[in-house]
């Protein structure tokens, strides 16, 4: 994995531990002579925080529901992103239509189509399904063996390989499906090695690069330029918001919200009443890709991408569905603000290295804190 | 029986201590399959054993490789200044220098290890399954992120330890052998524990601990010495990796999460956890398949990884070991009670249905 280190430079001087107590202390009077630069430092921790909350209501939507912890949540984000970005490079998208694109490619991989009359269609094909997939795998190994001048064979190998996962219901099918019942660390790990799997499989299709997408709109100015708004972010966050109210409206009204939340309170009485608690647990989770997919849209617009970013999203998830609690959307998207914040105070406090640093501190502080709260009634984490 | 058992036993020994010099175009892996069985073996003791499945045993690795060099460079150059320069400057470290520090670093590794293991997991072990996961995790991740941050031991750029005085074969060798020694040491000492009290109460935890605790076991103890003794061999390897490596940076060598962290819970789950051959198996068969993918399909041998990681998880969680158990009792000295198995599952379905 490739972070950059951009620390304080080494061996420039020799007083650096006192120098970087100095910086510190610099940086907070900072703060306090020029008010408004709070104001700076907030208005970018929310828009950043709403991004988060996004892939965190997705998370807390798939833990609460199937009790599944996906950890390849942050890959799932940025593999939007990419799906937006490889749209408006090679087919001419407007970049804000990338959004919707991301959200359905990311909800058929994930497993929109489990259920549905191609999805069954598929089901009664098992052999012939076996046959085309392990033809078309092997195909592709020997291709990409052969590195260069089969190149092409290689791509059409993965294009159907692909397709043949989205017709047999996704990830949700392949993997997710078989670890709803298990022990919980089974999915962490099994989220785990898919995680690692995305972000390579990015990696070669995409290149390591950061990437990103310019809209081409203006900033705005406040307070004699020391406030700055770019206009692209502004409509990241606004969309987010019409995303995660979209979410919430859907949740609360249509029968299929109201399915997933009985699943959620009890599986075995939502199936005693004839709900599909399958369909459910396959709808839910491609949901979740969704919503991460099109965060990730989004992200590429503001921010830049890159296909080992996906950890640094996984953890800020973890982060704030630990801190809010499951079934708790208000939380959620309150801890979500409340860490993009105290991340931007974070980094400009101890320089922008410890950034990463501060997440996962933030992540064992919560944990530590909920532990206690537990000790107090004899009880333990779990 | 047991014939065959010491046979077994000295033909493995035979060719441990052969194979550097039968394969000796091979000697870094070898050793770096040693690295794998050891790591494998440690984390099943509190993932197998002790039912406490834990991400962040990667964080007594680095730990260890930082403690090595700091101790290997700190008896005769001031450590700061050493890295200060950054591989320049004129550092050179005589024959007895390089082996009093790898002996010493490797050593306070694994003491300072076991030291950290006890304060880490006082906060740690109130956590239960996946809190505990992700809370191990989320300490070796900060720990990397500290740690890149640190000038005095490096920052971002990391450490360079001297080479080998001597020839690098031989160098090669020397480390194949550190490795090697560790791990037999390791396995005498599990196939030891693991038939004592202490391995019957570590096995009470896992399977049940609350009734262990009700039973009398002071859990919290038992967690921390196990947890603890994973850590100091855990810190050894870390401080021979740091020699075997010589030049180390915090994210990918070090605190290599996502690597090494991972592998060592693949390799067990891949051999059959909560066996004292499981680990090793699984190792051997990781390490295998992780050369050959890295040798004929650069690029995709992390595709290949993952892949394997999902396989494995989702459909083989049992592993090899777990496998044989089921098809080939008798190897494991068990019996099946066809009456009484009947009898219980009976018991099991009614009640399930009472349930």
């Amino acid at each position: 994995m490739k972070r950059g280190f951009s620390g304080p430079k080494r061996g420039e001087n020799p007083g650096e531990e006192a120098d970087l107590m100095d910086q510190i202390a610099g940086n907070i009077g900072l703060l306090i002579d020029y008010p408004l630069v709070n104001f700076k430092i907030l208005i970018d921790g929310v828009m950043i925080g709403a991004l988060f909350a996004l892939a965190a209501y997705g998370l807390a939507l798939v833990w609460g529901v199937m009790n599944v912890k996906n950890l390849a949540q942050g890959d799932f984000v940025i593999g939007g992103g990419y799906v937006s970005w490889w749209l408006v490079k090679n087919v001419g998208l407007h970049p804000l239509l990338g959004v919707p694109a991301a959200f359905v490619v990311m909800a058929l991989l994930g497993g929109a189509l489990h259920g549905t009359p191609i999805h069954n269609w598929a089901r009664s094909q098992t052999k012939a399904m076996i046959w085309v997939s392990s033809i078309t795998a092997v195909v592709f190994v020997i291709a990409t063996y052969m590195g260069e001048q089969a190149g092409s064979i290689a791509g059409y190998a993965g294009l159907i390989l692909t397709i043949l996962l989205i017709i047999n219901g996704g990830i949700y099918n392949l993997v997710i499906s078989r670890v709803i019942e298990r022990d919980l660390f089974t999915s962490l790990l099994a989220t785990f090695g898919l995680a690692i799997m995305g972000a390579q499989i990015m990696n070669l299709l995409f290149g390591s690069d950061t990437q990103s997408l310019d809209l081409g709109y203006d900033t705005l100015y406040f307070a004699d330029g020391l406030i700055d708004v770019p206009i692209a972010k502004l409509i990241g966050v606004v969309m987010a918001a019409a995303l995660a109210t979209a979410v919430i409206l859907f949740m609360k009204r249509s029968r299929m919200g109201q399915a997933i939340r009985a699943t959620a309170q009890d599986a075995r009485a939502a199936r005693v009443l004839g709900i599909d608690t399958e369909k459910v647990y396959a709808f839910t989770f491609s949901l979740n890709a969704a919503i991460c997919g099109a965060a990730g849209a989004i992200i590429v617009m503001v921010w830049v991408i890159q296909p080992f970013y996906g950890i640094t999203y996984s953890v800020r998830a973890f982060v704030i569905v630990t801190a809010a609690g499951l079934g708790n959307l208000p939380g959620v998207i309150a801890a979500g603000l409340g860490i993009g914040a105290a991340e931007q105070y974070g980094s400009h406090i101890f320089g922008i290295g410890y950034q990463q640093a501060i997440a996962v501190m933030l992540l064992l502080a919560v944990l530590i804190y909920r532990l206690m709260q537990q000790k107090r009634n004899r009880q333990v984490l779990q | 029986m047991s014939i065959n058992k010491t046979g077994l036993y000295v033909a493995i020994l035979a060719f441990t201590v052969a194979a550097p010099f039968v394969f000796p175009n091979y000697g870094v892996q070898l050793g770096t399959l040693w690295l794998m069985i050891i790591v494998a073996m440690t984390w099943d003791m509190t993932g197998g054993q002790m039912g406490y499945n834990s991400l962040g045993n990667i964080f007594f690795y680095g730990t260890g490789m930082y403690v090595a060099a700091v101790i290997a460079i700190g008896l005769v150059y001031d450590v700061g200044e050493y890295t200060g320069a950054a591989g320049g400057g004129r550092y050179e470290f005589t024959d007895a220098q390089y082996f009093t520090g790898f002996i010493l670093g490797t050593l306070g590794a694994g003491v300072f290890c076991a030291i950290t293991a006890f304060i880490i997991g006082y906060v740690t072990f109130g956590l239960r399954g996946p809190y505990f996961a992700i809370g191990t995790l989320g300490v070796a991740i900060a720990a990397g992120e500290l740690v890149s941050n640190w000038d005095w031991v490096g920052g971002g750029q990391g450490i360079t330890l001297p080479v080998y005085p001597g020839n690098l074969d031989e160098g090669k060798v020397f480390i194949y052998f550190a490795f090697a020694i560790t791990g037999v040491l390791l396995f005498i000492f599990l196939n030891w524990l693991y038939k004592t009290r202490f391995g019957a109460a570590i096995n009470a935890i896992r399977d049940d601990e609350e009734k262990a605790e009700a039973m009398g076991i002071h859990t919290m103890r038992y967690k921390l010495v196990t947890w603890a003794m994973s850590a100091f061999f855990v810190g050894i390897v870390g401080g021979i990796s740091a020699f075997q490596l010589i030049s180390f940076e915090p994210l990918e060598s070090a605190y290599q999460t996502i690597n090494l962290g991972i592998f060592m819970v693949v390799c067990v789950l891949l051999g059959g956890k909560g066996t004292l051959w499981g680990p090793i198996i699984g190792a051997i068969m990781f390490q295998v398949f992780k050369e050959v993918t890295w040798n004929y399909f650069l690029g995709w041998q992390w595709v290949a990884l993952g892949a394997l990681i999902v396989v494995t998880v989702v459909y083989f969680q049992d592993g090899l070991m777990g496998w044989l158990r089921v098809t080939k009792p008798e190897w494991f000295g068990l019996t099946i009670d066809e009456k009484g198995n009947e009898q219980s599952q009976k018991a099991a379905s009614s009640g399930e249905a009472a349930q």
